[in-house]
């Protein structure tokens, strides 16, 4: 019954989703589609961000980060040359396995280079294990120290895509193929792809928010909600905060850099714009907006947001929209936006009532 | 005598210069309720985070079922079979009655990150499970109609309660009680009384600081009395209270 009720916004989404395609292909708007896509990977690391905030109670600086790591990886595999080394007994184990694949680029140059699939678990396992490294040392300590090493880790990331050749420096990289997942199915920007791709971008947040909503409700989800209320009455029972803390953050990390290697397929490049702490902040601004603990809020705030801001509605204010929403969430709403009806009118006169 | 269930030697805790535990060494019997009295600021809070891993000892050892367990995580002393509750009570206040109770169970169930995201069979099962131990719990405490409610917005009595029924989730063997009478009314404490002495016959040892000396001198089968971070006596209730030293620091010794 609970587990029933738990699944109804599920089922509201499935239906917006469906609603949404076949209003836009009436109105023959499907190019909207394109970016609504776009935005759904981008929410997949809001949802990370969300379990992280809200559940675990740490804030990452960092998440644009993690997205480039899934991206970046992705991006330099699947488009680095081997020609040079296709003799190589390396590359032929390779090839003997499927991991590496040729094809032939715009100029009819022969490329030799690692395929999707390993390109991506390559991407999410360096993603996860950088995630644990920084928070192996850092969530041992109290307070918001992972904001600032996350943080770090950004800016770090962000100079090295920069300044490093294999990168691509402030050009990115393009030219990234497509994603062929199974059958005829493959992430793919290309507008003959365009319906399939929404749906697939869709299926792959619908699914990480499946996941994340039964999490929340195991026991794994409890204890996590118990460490944000009183982490000493958590460890009182058993709980290991520390253990938890840090799968959380890794589990975030991951769902982040899926969001960057998909995305990265589908537009077919990734640049340095992806990387700036700019980018992290608006994660952190849009999981405030959606209400902290609130996963189904942050996925709407997300494909929101970040559709009008790839629809240019923000024009050149888009960062200073993000940075304004952050600050103006945390006077005014800290408990999120889609929090604020249910509780009171208007937060001044909510704190003369509450003395 | 019965085995001894928990035995700390020689523990020793500074605050800065301030010496808040000084060589306090104590031997709780497997099944009793031992209470630890003295005046405010005598170092009892600090012997019960001393023994629970909230804070580090700077000497001394502590023993549980003869293991060792000086300095060890709090999280790992309480998966051990320690439960505690805490002078100010610290339920997980956007929480219902029922889920602080769950969480609780946590030390007796294993689903990890995995198992929840996907909810398994197995997954689902431990969680049916570990909903009908819980509000086996509350049926016992009388707090089953309050299952749904959420924890901060029961009376502070009820909070208590809660508190306790969630330790007792944990099935411990033993059971630490840091002040469980303050704030409570005449009849609240009474029922609470008989709420410790009925845990103790389920077999949890139980160990109780408290201020309340009517209620130590009711239940304990054993008191230990501390001064300045100093044992100066132990014994039980009725010698306790003949012992001229407990005497002259409760009453000051100004009026000999």
């Amino acid at each position: 019954m609970t587990t029933l009720r738990r699944h109804i916004p599920l089922a509201v989404g499935i239906l917006t989703i469906i609603t949404l395609h076949l209003s836009l292909s009436r109105a023959g708007a499907t190019y909207y589609m394109t970016q609504i896509t776009m935005s759904a990977y981008y929410a997949l690391v809001v949802i990370g961000l969300c379990l992280l905030m809200g559940y675990a109670g740490q804030v990452s600086l960092g998440h644009a980060g993690f997205f480039a790591v899934g991206g970046y990886i992705c991006a330099v595999l699947t488009t680095h040359n081997l020609v040079a080394y296709r003799g190589a007994p390396f590359i032929l184990w390779c090839r003997s396995l499927g991991l590496v694949f040729e094809r032939q680029d715009l100029y009819g140059v022969t490329i030799l280079s690692f395929a999707p699939w390993p390109a991506f678990v390559a991407s999410l396992t360096v993603a996860g294990l950088i995630a644990f490294l920084i928070g192996l040392p850092v969530l041992r300590l109290k307070g918001h120290y992972l904001a600032m090493a996350t943080m770090g880790f950004g800016l770090i990331i962000y100079r090295l895509v920069l300044g490093a050749r294999l990168f691509g420096q402030a050009d990115g990289i393009s030219n990234v193929p497509p994603f062929p997942l199974f059958g005829s199915l493959q992430v793919n920007g290309r507008p003959p792809f365009r319906v399939q791709n929404y749906y697939i971008a869709w299926t792959v947040v619908m699914a990480a928010m499946l996941l994340s909503v039964s999490l929340i409700h195991s026991r794994v989800g409890r204890a996590l909600r118990s460490i944000h209320e009183n982490e000493e009455a958590a460890h009182s029972l058993g709980i290991d905060a520390y253990r938890y803390k840090l799968a959380t953050f890794v589990l975030s990390a991951l769902f982040a850099a899926a969001g960057g290697a998909l995305l990265t397929h589908y537009n077919g490049s990734i640049g340095p714009s992806e990387v700036t702490v700019m980018k992290s902040i608006r994660y952190v601004a849009i999981v405030a907006v959606g209400g902290m603990a609130n996963l189904w809020g942050a996925l709407a705030m997300g494909v929101v947001l970040n559709f009008l801001s790839l629809r240019g509605v923000f024009g050149t204010y888009d960062d200073v929209v993000f940075g304004a929403i952050l600050i103006a969430m945390m006077v005014f709403a800290p408990e999120g936006l889609l929090r604020v009806p249910r509780l009171r009118a208007l937060p001044f006169l909510a704190r003369r009532r509450h003395g | 005598m019965a085995d001894v269930l928990l035995e700390t030697r020689k523990m020793n805790r500074f605050f800065g210069g301030l010496h808040a535990v000084k060589d306090v060494s104590i031997r709780v019997p497997q099944g009793a309720i031992q209470a630890v009295i003295g005046p405010n600021g005598a170092g009892k809070t600090t012997l019960f985070n001393l023994i629970a891993g909230t804070l580090t000892p700077h000497g001394g050892e502590v023993f549980f079922r003869g293991r060792r367990i000086t300095a060890w995580k709090p999280h790992a002393i309480a998966t051990l079979g320690i439960a505690r509750t805490f002078q100010t009570t610290k339920l997980f206040a956007h929480m219902t009655v029922l889920e602080n109770v769950m969480v609780g169970r946590h030390s007796r169930t294993r689903s990890g990150f995995l198992a929840g995201m996907l909810s398994l069979p197995r997954t689902w099962r431990e969680d049916r499970e570990t909903q009908v131990a819980s509000r086996a719990i509350l049926d016992e405490l009388g707090l089953t109609a309050l299952a749904g409610e959420r924890a901060s917005e029961l009376p502070f009595g009820r909070q208590r309660l809660v508190e306790f029924a969630r330790a007792l989730a944990m099935e411990p063997q033993m059971l630490l009680l840091d002040e469980p009478a303050a704030g409570l009314n005449i009849y609240e404490t009474r029922e609470l009384a008989t709420l410790i002495t009925r845990i103790r016959d389920r077999g949890i040892t139980c160990l109780v600081v408290e201020h309340d000396m009517s209620l130590v001198m009711d239940i304990s089968d054993e008191v230990v009395v501390l001064d300045q971070g100093k044992k100066i006596a132990q014994g039980p209730p009725r010698s306790i209270q003949r012992d001229p030293e407990v005497i002259r620091i409760y009453l000051g010794d100004g009026n000999a």
